[in-house]
């Protein structure tokens, strides 16, 4: 298996574990003859010799260890440029920065939802609920939900601690719009709203990872918060490979293999993760496919962790999303078949809320006495920000049809939907149509992930520059045309195959220009590096 | 197939580990008995908006008109929000193309950061680097982060005040490390002596411990202390001795009841010590907009100022930041806000120091009659609130209570707060969830509850606990 580490923090972690194991406990009986005023020859031999607590090598390696490339070395040279061109406008040969590198829709010019922002505005000033000005200036119907919220608030006090699972009217709402998704009943007390649903993965690999021995099913391309919350807890990522053959298809086959070969190293596997649609690999799941991957962990006692935060983002007529809950509910398993860990958000879908951090995840198959653990830890933090809590909320419970905002909120919404399909879409034919490049489709999420066939001239450049491949070409892309995506390294790929995830979220009318510069820039690439 | 993965006896034993008391057994008795239908008097935590508190106006304006744009684009948003609150909002969102819905810098926005550098300027008389202040959703967040990078495994000690907020022991419960308390002297209104450091630091040593950081909570949190300059000079010469990364917990900054000791901060103190002090402790100081007269807990916002913190160990730190993508953009307004608030000749400037002025004048007056409620009470004492927005009484329990207590299978003090919230409805949170000397019992309470209220309040803990000590107590002589 394969462990996401840099090559320099491996020296790095043995200084600091040789660096631990070379102080010496002092006698207690020298310290009782001390008078209070400090003296400047203090007989504390260790502060002479040891370096200062918060230095590189003496930090906690797990955070030396951990990566996170989304936001990593090419965003911070993006970055560089950025203020280069704010300076000197001529300084690159382009304008602007054009980040495809996250998903953050809201920040390349989506629209945020209307009807959600009118809730939540007089959420947080209730004041102006009774003025009569009001009526003329947000919809009534977001006037009745605001209303209707506020009841649900001890003392309508948006500003106060809630519940540390969240405000239970707001839950209840939420296992309600579950309800209704999936046709099985959802139960608010095993809901827990988080700051987006990063939080709540990282809550979730806390619990499981003891040690190092833990270890956790990943797919590899992976969204790197599994891979870097993993290495934080001081757990082992297990890999299995989607097949890129397939439409980066999950063959059960391939998760039993790795699954046998991780346990014959004497590591016991905890969780199997699966991304659905995935990220950065667009796929959807079949029902058929949900069906065995539900079996496999039941049959090998693993928590299944179901990353679903891009569930409303689906693009092609021939497939739906399935909850995990839905599938596994469907086939008859309940409670004490399966235990289930189903992540949404409110930064994806069309709504695209990132900056609000909003999200939740809902825990089922498991017993009271893990469920009071998860609660404690959540109450650690006391709770999550009330303003993401009830936009999850509007987010499981939006308008309907006969709602006055009903027409604006569906026309938006699907507005916003069928752009995303056809930008998936027209970024799709252009990558598959440069030289040596593969695109598979992207039926849902946010990104492509096309694979690259550098040749050998371009692999040798790379390597002279100390930097990966995909790393290299994505470098040269950002300097010749400013836009920014994320090297195939920083998700993980089949050894020797190179790619890299773009967003297809930059506005419909800047997507001939990328397409061009993009198309242009890999010709001159091609010529520069072609055999 | 045996045991499941996500079985009781199969989870991280760090976090089985965990306590967190302030939402632990008390409280969770006590939303029991609400939903019977009993009259709960929650203050188990420092929630000022949830005990009737009003928020500031001006703040929620602005961040209403950053979530809903396009009442800027109607001619008619004069009548309900006044102009500065219109241009502020203004002002924040040209700081974010995107908006409230967009992942800001993981570090938060620059200009916010900005205007908090500005913030520790004006207060301290020292410039403040923007780069080395990540903002974080709340200020609990970001002791989790430092004490994670601090934190390597269970032979790296944190040196921690008892009593503490629990966040600080269960936080370094959860990364696997050791907590190294120091005792607070309750006799010297909860004052900090060296030598009580000096003792902790060599016993934990001697236990193979390595000590790695101190955390200071000024105002303290239950206790309510306010340090001096002496105390905090005598904490960075120690801290610098000892080659200890100070972790300066300043959220109660705003929260002072007393003329005699400000609140200074140690940034400040170890800036007017010189080199090489000032160029070599390590220092990291939290601050939020859940206190202070703000009160703002929902909001979740919060920031960690770095300071001799080596370039790159800050880029690990953002790293960790960058995993998380961002902290929530409208609790980075407010606080920019809070930091940045109206000035003289604004608009809205009059109201707002009105409702501030109004909210700590009576804070403090709610420090004194508590203090004073609790002294009147048999077998109770209890330091002044100097600062934050806690009581912590000493209850002296009869030797018969103890029993009593141990016969029902509970630590003494949850035995006391649990018959007080049966007959009174008040829920607190026992001292044994932020340590206390052995055999000496307290419980905190929050100073919240409306001043209207105060009074009943008193009279009702102190029918209780009269009657109570009259139960328990051995025949008198």
């Amino acid at each position: 298996m394969r462990r996401f580490v840099i090559g320099s923090a491996r020296s790095l972690i043995e200084r600091s574990r040789q660096n631990y194991q070379s102080q010496r406990p002092l006698i207690s009986s020298s310290y009782r003859l001390l008078s209070s005023t400090p003296a400047a020859d203090s007989p504390s031999s260790s502060s002479s010799t040891m370096a200062p607590p918060v230095a590189l090598n003496t930090i906690n390696p797990k955070v030396i260890e951990c990566e996170y490339a989304v936001r990593g070395e090419i965003v911070t040279l993006a970055q560089k440029l950025q203020e280069e061109i704010k300076t000197k406008p001529d300084a690159h040969p382009f304008e602007e920065i054009l980040y495809c590198n996250i998903g953050n829709p809201q920040s390349l010019g989506q629209h945020p939802i209307t009807f959600f922002r009118e809730v939540l505005a007089l959420c947080d000033h209730p004041t102006i609920l009774d003025k009569s000005e009001t009526q003329g200036l947000f919809s009534a119907d977001s006037i009745e939900r605001a209303w209707k919220i506020l009841d649900q608030i001890p003392g309508r006090a948006t500003g106060a601690y809630s519940h540390s699972q969240g405000i239970k009217g707001l839950r209840d709402t939420i296992a309600a719009g579950i309800e209704a998704r999936d046709g099985f009943p959802a139960d608010p007390n095993d809901i827990f709203l988080t700051d987006g649903a990063s939080p709540a993965v990282h809550m979730m690999m806390q619990l499981l990872i003891r040690s190092e021995k833990d270890g956790i099913l990943c797919p590899i391309p992976q969204y790197p918060l599994y891979s870097a919350s993993i290495a934080l807890h001081g757990g082992t990522l297990v890999p299995y490979y989607l097949d890129e053959a397939t439409g980066w298809g999950l063959e059960v086959s391939e998760l039993k293999k790795q699954l046998e070969t991780s346990r014959s190293k004497g590591i016991t596997v905890r969780a199997l993760v699966v991304i659905n649609p995935g990220n950065p690999t667009g796929q959807v799941l079949a029902e058929e496919n949900q069906k065995a991957i539900v079996e496999f962990c039941k049959q090998e006692g693993l928590v299944l962790l179901a990353d679903e935060v891009y569930q409303e983002n689906v693009y092609v007529p021939e497939k739906k999303f399935h909850s995990f809950k839905k599938v596994s509910r469907s086939m008859g398993y309940g409670e004490k078949d399966l235990s289930l860990v189903s992540f949404q958000s409110v930064s994806k879908g069309y709504y695209g809320e990132c900056g609000k951090r909003g999200g939740y995840m809902e825990v089922t198959g498991f017993g009271a006495d893990v469920r009071e653990q998860i609660y404690k830890v959540a109450s650690v933090n006391l709770c999550s920000n009330i303003s993401g809590q009830i936009l999850a909320s509007l987010v499981m419970s939006p308008p309907k049809v006969g709602d006055e905002s009903y027409e604006s909120y569906s026309a938006e919404r699907d507005g916003i939907l069928s752009s995303l399909a056809r930008r998936a879409k027209t970024l799709e034919d252009a990558f598959n149509n440069l030289e040596g490049v593969t695109c598979n489709k992207a039926e849902g999420a946010m990104y492509l992930f096309p694979r690259i066939d550098l040749p050998e001239k371009a692999i040798k450049a790379a390597e002279a520059e100390k930097k990966a491949p995909d790393a290299y070409y994505c470098q040269r892309l950002l300097t010749a045309t400013g836009i920014v995506v994320v090297p195939g390294s920083g998700f993980g790929q089949v050894p020797g195959t190179w790619h890299f995830r773009c967003t297809i979220l930059p506005q419909e009318e800047k997507i001939p220009a990328i397409v061009t510069r993009l198309t242009d820039f890999h010709k001159s690439f091609m010529d520069e590096f072609r055999g | 197939m045996g045991v499941k993965a996500l079985d009781h006896e199969s989870l991280n034993e760090n976090v089985k580990k965990v306590q967190y008391a302030v939402r632990g057994e008390l409280y969770l008795r006590a939303s029991e008995l609400q939903k019977e239908g009993k009259k709960i008097i929650f203050t188990n935590v420092g929630n000022p908006h949830a005990l009737g508190q009003r928020p500031l106006t001006f703040p929620r304006q602005v961040v209403a008109l950053c979530q809903a744009p396009f009442l800027l684009d109607d001619p008619n948003v004069g009548l309900l929000f006044p102009a500065d609150a219109i241009a502020r909002a203004k002002h924040y969102l040209s700081m974010t193309p995107g908006g409230l819905g967009a992942y800001s810098d993981s570090r938060g926005l620059p200009g916010i950061r900005k205007e908090v550098a500005e913030f520790i300027e004006r207060r301290d008389g020292y410039s403040s680097d923007p780069e080395l202040i990540f903002l974080t959703d709340g200020a609990s967040k970001g002791v989790m982060q430092i004490l994670n990078c601090i934190i390597r495994g269970q032979g790296d000690g944190v040196l921690v005040p008892v009593p503490q907020y629990p966040l600080y022991s269960a936080t370094i419960s959860l990364c696997g490390g050791s907590l190294v308390p120091y005792y607070l002297d309750e006799s010297a209104n909860w004052g900090l002596d060296v030598n009580n450091l000096r003792e902790s630091v060599a016993q934990a040593r001697f236990n193979g411990i390595t000590v790695r950081a101190m955390v200071i909570i000024n105002p303290g949190n239950p206790t309510g202390q306010c340090l001096s300059e002496a105390n905090l000079r005598e904490i960075l010469n120690f801290c610098h001795q000892e080659n200890l990364v100070l972790l300066g917990d300043e959220v109660y900054q705003q929260n002072i009841y007393q003329d005699e000791r400000p609140f200074i901060s140690a940034r400040k103190i170890l800036m007017d010590m010189g080199q090489p002090i000032s160029k070599e402790v390590q220092l990291v100081s939290f601050h939020t907009v859940s206190k202070g007269y703000w009160g703002e807990c929902g909001q979740r916002g919060g920031y960690f100022e770095m300071t001799n913190i080596p370039p790159q160990t800050v880029d690990e730190i953002y790293k960790i930041s960058s995993i998380s993508l961002s902290p929530n953009v409208p609790a980075q307004i407010f606080m920019g806000l809070m930091v940045n608030p109206p000035k003289p000749g604004d608009i809205s400037y009059l109201q707002y120091v009105r409702e501030s002025k109004g909210i700590l004048e009576s804070l403090r007056r709610r420090a004194r009659i508590m203090t004073d409620g609790f002294n009147s009470c048999k077998n109770v004492v209890c330091n002044f609130t100097e600062g934050a927005m806690y009581s912590f009484p000493q209850i002296r329990l009869p030797p018969k209570a103890i029993e009593a207590a141990k016969d029902a299978g509970k630590v003494p003090d949850v035995f006391y707060c649990l018959k007080l919230l049966e007959a009174t409805g008040i829920s607190t949170v026992p001292g044994s969830g932020f340590g206390q000397k052995e055999g000496v019992f307290h419980l905190r309470t929050t100073i919240l509850p409306a001043e209207e209220d105060m009074p009943e309040i008193m009279s009702s803990f102190k029918k209780f606990n009269d009657d109570f000590m009259e139960q328990y107590e051995d025949v008198k002589m």
